[in-house]
């Protein structure tokens, strides 16, 4: 049985960049166990020898030729998109 | 209800009026999250003025709001890109344009497409078109709205796991979900990259055909698109067909399998083979859906950071707090939980526990519906096992919500080409039944919808 501590929570929380408030973090405790509980279900299967399917196409390394591609959207363009902005550069809070 | 021939040869101008007059009138479903009017008018005048031609001249569409597009936001019906001026449109909708449809607006959906009534989006709640009390299913629920009220002949959505068929059979119209690959994902907002599929919704199989052939082929800026296949065929009569007996049980609604059992038999009028089949690791599909996607999510999700674009939080002093903040205010809940149970069995310790014993089992699943197709051409079932639920019904329990897209996310987990076809009313409520083909066929399923609707 799978228990979901608010630490677990909170941990997940961080490693997700996701500020969560303390109701979210008491709905999310019951609603992730809820989850893990019902996808549990698969340790029923016997997966041994079985490869992953991961994707569906069988499609392999598909690569395009190695020149600047045509493309429409220019710098200024992506620029304005920004929320905030300074001397052609985004502006964030200071990193360090 | 006029189907896209309606449309052609009329003058563009008035088509595009007609349906943008039809949008207003029709804004208490809350199908439409905005309209691209200024850019509409514009080209239906050049339609008019022959300088756009092509197989659509004229026909006007709406698309779900994750697929970019011009004249207004692209917002995923979310708050944090409440404020996204697309700066390139999807290749789907260039593709459209350039066979001179003209896009009118922008449909509601569940938030980032997390959903299944399209009640997750941040901009409220899109109505049933056949009874506004009731969900318009998700999560494309508003494409799927704006086509059975008539306001456009075809609307474009997206299936990550039902998110096309199941609206469709919630409010009675045709829902494709091609063959995975077989239309280009760029410049659509991405939910689930293994398993996000570009569709429509249509009036008629015929209608819906049209359009898909027209988004459909290989995309340099798309490297899992599939080399081009699809051609529409001639009919292939007598098929063989397998019910799904799976989801022909007691958990399924009376009033669905009755008219499933009715689409059998007119199947088998037709002289098609109609037999019963199993497909076991059916009932796998849902939890493995439930670690892959959210897997898929987190990973996407974690673009949205309040830097390069989108909403930024106010008021922070750290990198770590922009970053925080932002994605708590611009998220919903439900996109939150499926963030959180992503980074879960992604995590180191659960990994192999979770998301690798999925994509194992996924690997299972695929081997069931190989077998099938060996001896059948469609594999049939319903699409939902009940009509649309009440809006609220299921908002508490994310798990019940989550059981609405159990007949069809297995099909999406193995990448298979699947149509929601109308099929009659149980309690006066749209049923859709389900076609499942093999992949890269999904011209065999236009031809049986083809040749099932000229029998109606």
């Amino acid at each position: 049985m799978t228990t979901i501590t608010r630490d677990d929570i909170q941990k997940l929380a961080g490693l997700s960049n996701l500020h969560l408030s303390d109701d979210e973090i008491l709905s999310l405790q019951g609603d992730l166990k809820a989850v893990l509980q019902y996808v549990e279900q698969l340790d029923q299967l016997n997966t041994e020898d079985v490869q992953p399917a991961y994707q569906v196409t069988g499609l392999q390394n598909i690569v395009r030729d190695d020149t600047v591609a045509e493309d429409n959207v220019n710098r200024e363009t992506l620029l304005a998109l920004a929320p905030d902005t300074k001397d052609n550069q985004i502006k964030v809070p200071k990193v360090l | 209800m006029p189907t896209i021939s309606y449309y052609l040869g009329r003058s563009a101008q008035s088509n595009v009026e007609e349906a943008l007059q039809a949008a207003k009138n029709a804004s208490d479903y809350n199908a439409l999250l905005h309209l691209t009017e200024e850019r509409a008018v514009k080209r239906a005048a050049m339609v008019d003025a022959g300088e756009i031609s092509g197989r659509l001249a004229g026909v006007p569409f709406v698309v779900k709001d994750n697929f970019l597009a011009f004249d207004g936001p692209t917002t995923a019906a979310s708050k944090i890109l409440q404020n996204f001026n697309a700066p390139v449109q999807a290749t789907v909708v260039e593709k459209l344009e350039a066979e001179g449809a003209i896009c009118i607006g922008k449909a509601n959906l569940d938030s980032f497409a997390h959903g299944s009534s399209t009640e997750n989006s941040a901009f409220g709640v899109t109505k049933n078109a056949v009874d506004p009390t009731r969900v318009a299913g998700g999560s494309s629920g508003g494409s799927a709205v704006a086509v059975k009220l008539g306001i456009v002949p075809f609307s474009l959505g997206t299936d990550t796991g039902g998110s096309i068929r199941q609206p469709a059979s919630f409010n009675g119209v045709v829902g494709v979900k091609p063959t995975y690959g077989m239309t280009s994902r760029y410049g659509v907002v991405s939910m689930a990259s293994s398993t996000d599929v570009m569709g429509c919704f249509a009036l008629t199989a015929e209608d819906a055909e049209l359009v898909v052939e027209i988004m459909a082929g290989q995309d340099s800026r798309d490297m899992t698109t599939l080399p081009d296949y699809f051609a529409p065929e001639a009919a292939k009569a007598p098929m063989k067909i397998g019910v799904i007996r799976d989801f022909m049980t007691e958990g399924t609604d009376e009033g669905v399998r009755a008219r499933v059992d009715d689409y059998m038999k007119q199947l088998e009028a037709k002289g098609h083979i109609v037999e019963e089949v199993s497909l076991p690791m059916a009932k796998y599909s849902l939890a493995m859906y439930y670690i892959v996607v959210p897997a898929e999510i987190a990973s996407n999700l974690a673009r949205y950071d309040g830097v390069r674009y989108g909403v930024r939080a106010e008021g922070t002093t750290t990198i770590e707090e922009l970053y925080g903040k932002s994605r708590e205010q611009g998220f919903g809940a439900e996109s939150k939980r499926r963030i959180l149970i992503g980074n879960y069995v992604l995590s180191s310790g659960f990994f192999d526990a979770y998301y690798q014993k999925a994509q194992k089992a996924r690997q299972l699943l695929i081997n069931e519906f190989n077998e099938l197709f060996s001896s059948y051409d469609i594999l049939i079932s319903p699409v939902v096992p009940t009509t649309a639920f009440g809006i609220g019904e299921n908002t508490d329990d994310p798990m019940k919500m989550y059981l609405s897209d159990a007949m069809t996310v297995g099909v999406s987990m193995a990448g298979l080409p699947a149509l929601s076809v109308p099929a009659g009313e149980s309690n006066g409520m749209p049923v859709g039944v389900q076609l499942i083909a093999n992949a890269q066929k999904d011209a065999l399923l236009f031809d049986l919808a083809k040749s099932m609707e000229t029998k109606q």
